[in-house]
């Protein structure tokens, strides 16, 4: 039997690099041996893209993505939502993996990024990894903004219409540009068809593509680590870094674990929460999309909330042109100014472990002022409001614009020569 | 420095508390059956003849321990067969004309009146109980958490007449069929009924639940030995 099995294997290996393959990324692939808490979150991006991709099949054999109203007067799109919940075996389970899922996808994402932040992970060079791995969270924001229409209930629709209308704002193309996106003067049938198309194929397949190309390039250049210094430096006599362990047996069996984690603290949500205090399914979106009825309080998900608060802080007009598009430019600013973090950061160390006090207090200064626009986001604007989200907004561009200054005269500690657990 | 950093967060957060709506708890009729049967009673007789409950199926009715003859004998006033959904024969446009609005839909509404303030059931729980008789308003109805509501008070034969004193105090000016302590308790039965309606599968989903945390919990005791067990020998 095992003969007649590495006589396949050799058979395929001829034809595909199939062993190759399993030790470059695996079997072979040298990662630091001190990998901490925040190194999980990697691998349960990748856990959380697959299960949203499999309750998404399913998901898609019973929605309808139709917006006419049925004999009972409720849209279809949104009747099929209920029916999965209600009719369909096991339906509401997936639903509910799918909804905590994309909240799930953006927790796990925002650590992901954090952790990269902390350890210098988009330093040289490593730019590549983290150009593409901003790409994917741009486009995780697109795929959950399709996605969250679906349902077709009152934050969908008005969510939908509220974003779609800050293109409005762009001069001279604005106007058109909106309706073009919509394929209609309001948000409708159109719009949620050419959303349900995106949100189940161009959005997956491009995010699959480069989800690919982040994990290649991270393994061109090899993994970094809490100490953020380079294990290839050190290598024993067959040329294997000497503070490195191979990927599989030892992170495969430790990323169980973190899996196991997970999926506890996820089916905790599933099962007991599924609604998470109104966080990750709005209350006022089990209400069906009315385009008479204009709800008084208009909120995004909770994840897009931090940039939507950048979004409203703006409140001036330049240049003879309206606030709003100034508001949308903020709201812009604030996603891709984080591509440029590999070249604005000039410190000579890249872990936080060994910056110095000026880049540790921009680092918390920075979080505060991010966890507030993102809480500040969920509620109504007051005066008060719009002034401490215009500070932290401000506060917000100058951890980064300000960063090639402070990075370069802080008072860095010496990174050592091997891993330090 | 971390003891800082919250306090930095929640300092200006405190600060930014919303203004109160005042809502009556619901009393729990989650695992009392008699009681989502009254309530299932009083749904299918006082509600459903202006509201649907379209994605509800009659034959569903037994999960509160009815049997599809009880539900065909004594709950099934608009359809033919238990298996069809609670529809009701009033036209929409119609119905638009009526009331300026079409009566909604109620299978979910128990979810969709959850906010900030409390649950949906406690929402209804509320609202049902607090209609005033009001002359401004077309019905001679108003309500204190629905401003201006577009429906009359269905219910009133059994609660009596309310009226809105100057102190803001509701206050029975006409009894009706029943005391208020039986008119609570008729309200919280229907309230549990549409909050069971809202999610049927919510009691089983928990359960299951239970299940499925343990079985990890087992997983994660093993997974972890595994671990351990490979990295024994990594310095």
């Amino acid at each position: 039997m095992n003969a007649k099995l590495t006589a396949l294997l050799g058979w395929v290996d001829e034809r595909f690099p199939l062993t190759a393959n399993w030790k470059a990324h695996l079997a072979e692939y040298y990662a630091p041996k001190n990998f901490n808490f925040w190194y999980f979150f990697g691998s349960l991006a990748i856990l959380v893209l697959g299960l949203q991709i499999i309750t998404g099949i399913f998901l898609t054999m019973h929605y309808k993505p139709d917006a006419a109203l049925n004999a009972s007067g409720v849209p279809v799109a949104f009747a099929s939502v209920e029916y999965i919940m209600r009719d369909v075996p096991w339906g509401w389970l997936v639903r509910y993996m799918h909804s905590t899922g994309a909240s799930a996808f953006f927790v796990v994402i925002y650590l992901h990024m954090f952790r990269g932040l902390l350890y210098g992970s988009y330093r040289k060079p490593r730019e590549l990894i983290w150009l593409f791995g901003m790409i994917i969270f741009l486009l995780l924001m697109a795929e959950a903004f399709f996605g969250y229409l679906l349902p077709w209930g009152q934050m969908s629709f008005w969510g939908a219409q509220v974003i779609v209308n800050l293109f409005s704002a762009i001069p001279l193309i604005g106007p058109d540009l909106s309706i073009w996106l919509r394929g209609d003067f309001v948000v409708g049938d159109a719009t949620l068809n050419r959303f349900f198309s995106f949100h189940v194929i161009l959005v997956p397949l491009v995010l699959l593509g480069l989800v690919a190309a982040h994990i290649l390039a991270l393994h061109e250049v090899g993994s970094n680590n809490p100490d953020g210094i380079e294990i290839k430096k050190k290598k024993d006599a067959n040329g294997i870094p000497l503070d490195g362990i191979p990927f599989h047996p030892y992170y495969t069996v430790k990323d169980i674990v973190g899996a196991v984690a997970f999926l506890m603290i996820f089916s905790l949500v599933i099962f007991f929460m599924p609604e998470f205090g109104g966080y990750f399914l709005e209350y006022n979106n089990f209400f069906p999309a009315d385009p008479l009825a204009t709800p008084p309080h208009i909120a995004p998900v909770w994840y897009f909330t931090p940039f939507y608060s950048m979004l409203r802080a703006v409140t001036v007009n330049f240049f003879w042109i309206d606030a709003k598009f100034w508001g949308v430019v903020a709201m812009g600013g604030g996603v891709v100014i984080l591509l440029f973090l590999p070249w604005l950061d000039r410190s000579p160390v890249k872990s936080i472990r060994y910056k110095g006090p000026i880049f540790k207090s921009a680092v918390a200064v920075f979080v505060i002022c991010f966890l507030i626009l993102g809480y500040l986001g969920m509620l109504a604007p007051t005066p008060l409001r719009t002034l401490l989200s215009q500070i932290c907004t401000l506060l917000y561009f100058a951890f980064f614009l300000l960063m090639p200054i402070y990075s370069q005269l802080d008072k860095c500690k010496p990174e050592p020569e091997r891993l330090t657990g | 420095m971390r003891k800082l950093f919250f306090a930095l967060l929640f300092m200006p957060l405190a600060a930014l508390a919303s203004a109160e709506l005042h809502l009556d708890k619901a009393p729990d009729r989650t695992h009392d059956m008699a009681a989502l049967q009254n309530g299932a009673k009083v749904f299918v007789n006082y509600c459903l003849n202006c509201h649907s409950a379209s994605y509800m199926r009659y034959n569903r009715l037994r999960d509160i321990g009815l049997s599809e003859d009880q539900i065909r004998e004594n709950l099934m006033f608009t359809a033919d067969k238990v298996g069809e959904p609670m529809r009701i024969a009033m036209q929409r446009a119609e119905a638009k004309v009526w009331f300026g609005k079409a009566p909604p839909d109620l299978t979910i509404i128990a979810r969709a009146r959850a906010s900030e303030f409390g649950s949906g059931a406690d929402w209804l729980y509320t609202y049902l109980r607090t209609f005033y008789r009001d002359d401004k308003r077309p019905t001679g109805w108003n309500n204190l958490v629905f401003e201006n509501v577009g429906m009359p008070h269905v219910l009133w034969e059994l609660q009596g007449q309310q009226v809105l004193g100057q102190d803001h105090k509701l206050s029975i000016a006409r009894p009706g069929k029943l005391k208020p302590e039986e008119y609570d308790s008729l309200v919280a039965d229907l309230v549990g009924y549409l909050r069971y309606m809202a999610e049927p599968i919510a009691e089983t989903r928990k359960q299951l639940g239970v299940a499925v945390l343990i079985a990890l919990g087992v997983l994660l005791v093993f997974s972890y030995a595994l671990k351990r067990e490979y990295w024994k020998d990594v310095h």
